[in-house]
């Protein structure tokens, strides 16, 4: 337990970070690759056609995957924008501000999918239910996030401003998740359950999960590239990245 | 092959779907490499602003 007490220590200095988060960077690209390839074959190859949807409901293993990601990445903010706001961890600043153009991106992912899921199945592209209303709104909250902070000069100012945000903005993540249980909406109900049986065939089950674990993955691999920039950029007066940026790209 | 591409007739909603995911995913990726190299470059170049002034003095 001590051992990794300190070692969760030296993670909050820049150089070590730096260090670590280049050698694992590598690591999770071949897991993202992995599952990915896996996934897709077995959601565009091998599950069969639904029974009601025909082939179109094939979407569902990018939609499903990126909806949750949209949701898990402003999770990940919210703790890492908290620890920011209360302990002054210049990581956790880093960590929570570098998340959000991810975020953004999969929530855009999120609703142009189902936009052309809907449009085959319900006849239209978008409509105003609670459900995509809802993730619609999550959209500009990232959005807001992102422009707050870089509205600053400076960036810790920037990144504290933009924590704030994050914690109020919260109150949207229950919204977007049991807007399909509050309000009659078009979108379906939950058909993956963690603590339940889940109301979906194995074989189209196992690729979303696949799915789920290489977005995950990449999320790892986005977050630790854009980290390592956004920690040189803030550190740029000191003599460790002066000797990175000197040694050339070696190990960039 | 036709029909995995034809996705029973449900092709032009589930290939755009499937390129945007991966489009989006790409640029995400390659505005981080550019971020990282346009830094490299205009720190070096501030460097070396340094050193020729230093050794001008």
């Amino acid at each position: 337990m001590n051992a990794f007490k300190t070692w969760f220590h030296k993670l909050g200095s820049p150089p070590f970070f730096y260090e670590f988060a280049g050698y694992l960077r590598p690591w999770l690209w071949v897991g993202t690759v992995v599952f990915a390839i896996a996934g897709l074959i077995g959601g565009l190859l091998l599950a069969p056609p639904d029974y009601q949807q025909g082939d179109a409901y094939r979407i569902i293993f990018i939609h499903v995957p990126s909806a949750w990601m949209s949701l898990f990445i402003y999770g990940v903010m919210a703790i890492s924008g908290l620890v920011a706001l209360v302990w002054r961890i210049k990581l956790a600043e880093i960590i929570a501000m570098e998340s959000a153009p991810i975020g953004a991106a999969f929530t855009f992912i999120t609703l142009v999918t189902g936009s052309l899921w809907g449009k085959p199945m319900w006849g239209t592209y978008w409509t105003w239910d609670a459900r995509l209303t809802s993730e619609l709104v999550l959209l500009f909250i990232y959005l807001g996030i992102i422009g707050l902070y870089h509205a600053f000069e400076n960036e810790r100012q920037g990144a504290r401003a933009a924590a704030f945000l994050i914690i109020v903005g919260v109150v949207n993540l229950p919204i977007v998740h049991y807007s399909v249980v509050w309000w009659n909406t078009l979108h379906q109900g939950t058909t993956v359950r963690i603590f339940a049986p889940s109301s979906i065939s194995l074989s189209m089950l196992w690729p979303i999960l696949a799915m789920m674990i290489a977005t995950k993955l990449y999320y790892g691999v986005s977050l630790l590239g854009r980290a390592r920039i956004a920690v040189l950029e803030r550190e740029r007066g000191k003599d460790w990245v002066r000797q990175i940026v000197t040694e050339g790209t070696k190990n960039a | 092959m036709r029909e995995f591409f034809a996705m029973g007739g449900f092709a032009a909603y589930v290939w755009p779907a499937y390129a945007v995911f991966f489009l989006v995913l790409a640029t995400d990726l390659i505005m981080t490499s550019r971020r990282r190299r346009n830094f490299i470059r205009q720190f070096r170049a501030i460097l070396l602003r340094q050193a020729l002034r230093r050794k001008s003095s």
